[in-house]
């Protein structure tokens, strides 16, 4: 986890020290080198020479600075990377599957986000999410980011300024409710959806990120959580509960109007696949990223969640071209999607290989879920933010608990990690977080949307959605061929 | 004079036009439509939703020529078009009543 638990262990050693911790042993040397010398000439003079004392406490403090430059590089990067994903990798993606009609509706679903959360993080989200509150909500200290400056917050990443820690987290909070809309598009109110995210920010997203990464949060491990659950970067923060919210959302809407019997054939799946490309490569920041610093974790979380998505593209494809005849391409892209979120909570801490099992089997399960269980159950998740991001997202949250070893990160200071480690407990822990992430989108949402129908109405008329989002929401249409 | 409208399949239409160029017809309007004779749809297979496409697209060209020379374009225009198999299209001829070119007024033949 991020840092979920991560992050003061990290300080202090395993995670992020691999980089710190080449360049800490080579202070040490170099002291101990010092005072040998000094020591030799003791007899000369008993104390450190001022000038000798002041170049090794410049010294220390270049090699600090030297490491938060490079960390603070790939954090800074990887933050942007994470926004990328959200537009226009997510905004392409859904806004290809959805009608011409709806493009543009679709695809304001995923940008505005990127500016409403942005607002209300540097407001109070911030402070919300990772203000050392009680178990289940952070404080106020951050509010207007009051505090957040050049300094690190060693209780999250001690050699980033806290300022990149927290915008590098703003760019998850702008994601998850972006990947909810695909289980309402082509038929929800534009202001209810505004209202509607707002309020889910607030009631879901920044509780669920202080429980698991906040310090003092109820499932964070390394800062004191009750059930410590391993979640990288972000399985059950993001993927759970944005995808369980979806499936209440399409519930709660209910289906699109002549669903399924009209065609609702996604308009270009040329944008999609542009769209999947660009979420793969944004993932890099949000797995990779969430080492918080550049080391060997990092790599290690990269290289997990590159394969995972590879097997989960295979293993997709396949399934489909066994079931229904032929290898689609949505299929293919879909797969990936899937494999990107299964990985996700078991990225920096599981090797290559048991990666590529659990990128297999996300291509798999997920490609039932959305072929198969959505059509016996009959709800309209229109674009599968559930099947995917909610299934996925608890696969991987389980499989981490199966796959997790100290080989790869030693959090727990040599004691096991998951299954393969020899403890299955872990397992137990996972699907607390799990249950708690589901029951918290579940209510939540329930809530919040009843407040947004109250307020405006959730759901557009039927001439409007006829009529498409793209016209009767915003006035515009996404291809003016002709002008 | 006689309107000639082909509806042809879509990679047909560069032969179609070359060969009309052959002859020396240098006049027509082409639109992008969609239908079906007797060719079949297809199925369309997204996330396990199956959609049944019975409108293909084909491509809809249309001429007005004398009528001396309708017979010869109507031929051209078909052997052009062929590729033997279902779905290849059709051509309707119409008879047309008067003609305007719109820059100056010429009426009948002289607007072709």
């Amino acid at each position: 986890m991020r840092n979920s638990s991560f992050s003061r262990l990290r300080a202090f050693g395993s995670a992020p020290a691999k980089s710190a911790k080449s360049t800490s042993t080579m202070i040490r040397s170099i002291q101990f080198l010092t005072l040998m010398a000094l020591t030799a000439g003791v007899s000369l003079a008993q104390a450190i020479p001022p000038d000798i004392a002041k170049k090794l406490d410049d010294l220390d403090k270049a090699t600090k600075n030297a490491q938060m430059a490079g960390d603070n590089a790939w954090m800074l990067t990887s933050a942007a990377l994470v926004l990328m994903m959200t537009g226009p990798g997510l905004a392409l993606f859904y806004g290809g599957l959805v009608r011409k009609k709806n493009v543009l509706g679709t695809m304001m679903h995923s940008f505005i986000l990127m500016a409403t959360v942005s607002v209300l993080w540097a407001l109070i989200g911030y402070s919300l999410s990772f203000g050392e509150g009680n178990a289940f909500f952070g404080d106020l200290r951050y509010l207007f980011l009051r505090g957040v400056g050049a300094e690190p917050n060693a209780d999250y990443a001690a050699t980033i300024p806290q300022q990149t820690w927290m915008i590098y987290q703003l760019m998850f909070a702008i994601i998850t409710p972006a990947l909810i809309s695909g289980a309402f598009a082509e038929r929800m109110k534009f202001s209810a959806m505004l209202l509607f995210m707002t309020l889910w920010s607030f009631v879901v997203y920044f509780p669920m990120a202080h429980m698991v990464w906040g310090k003092g949060g109820l499932l964070n491990a390394a800062l004191g959580g009750a059930y410590p659950a391993l979640d990288f970067a972000g399985g059950t923060v993001v993927h759970i509960t944005s995808g369980v919210s979806a499936l209440v959302c399409a519930l709660y809407l209910g289906k699109r109007d002549n669903y399924p019997d009209e065609s609702m054939r996604p308009h270009s799946v040329v944008l999609s696949v542009i769209g999947a490309c660009l979420l793969w490569v944004g993932w890099f920041g949000f797995n990779a990223g969430s080492a918080l610093n550049a080391g060997s974790l990092a790599s290690s979380a990269f290289i997990a969640t590159h394969f995972a998505t590879a097997a989960a593209v295979l293993s997709w494809m396949v399934v489909e071209w066994m079931v229904a005849g032929k290898p689609s391409v949505l299929g293919a892209i879909s797969g990936a999607v899937a494999g990107l979120v299964a990985i996700t909570p078991a990225s920096g801490f599981v090797k290559p290989m048991p990666a590529m099992v659990i990128g297999l089997a996300a291509g798999v399960v997920c490609y039932l879920m959305v072929t198969k269980v959505k059509k016996i159950f009959g709800y309209d998740d229109a674009l599968d933010a559930f099947g995917v991001h909610g299934i996925g997202g608890t696969l991987g949250a389980i499989l981490t608990g199966v796959f997790a070893t100290k080989e790869v990160n030693d959090l727990r200071m040599g004691k096991p990690m998951g299954m393969v480690d020899g403890d299955a407990g872990q397992i137990v822990n996972q699907l607390i977080a799990v249950a708690i992430s589901v029951v918290l989108a579940v209510v939540g949402t329930l809530i919040i949307l009843k407040i947004c129908d109250v307020v405006f109405g959730v759901r557009v008329t039927k001439d409007q959605e006829t009529e498409g989002l793209d016209l009767s929401m915003h006035g515009e249409e996404g291809y003016n061929l002709e002008s | 004079m006689k309107k000639i409208e082909a509806i042809i399949q879509p990679h047909k239409l560069e032969d179609a036009k070359e060969a009309l160029k052959n002859i020396g017809v240098d006049g027509m309007t082409i639109t992008e439509v969609r239908g079906h004779g007797r060719q079949k749809g297809h199925t369309e297979v997204y996330r396990g939703m199956e959609y049944k496409v019975d409108l293909l697209p084909k491509v809809k060209l249309e001429m007005v020529v004398t009528d001396q020379r309708a017979d010869e374009v109507i031929r051209t225009l078909a052997t052009a078009a062929r590729t033997g198999k279902i779905g290849d299209g059709k051509i309707f001829v119409y008879a047309v009543a008067d003609a305007v070119r719109i820059r100056n007024d010429d009426r009948g033949e002289a607007a072709l």
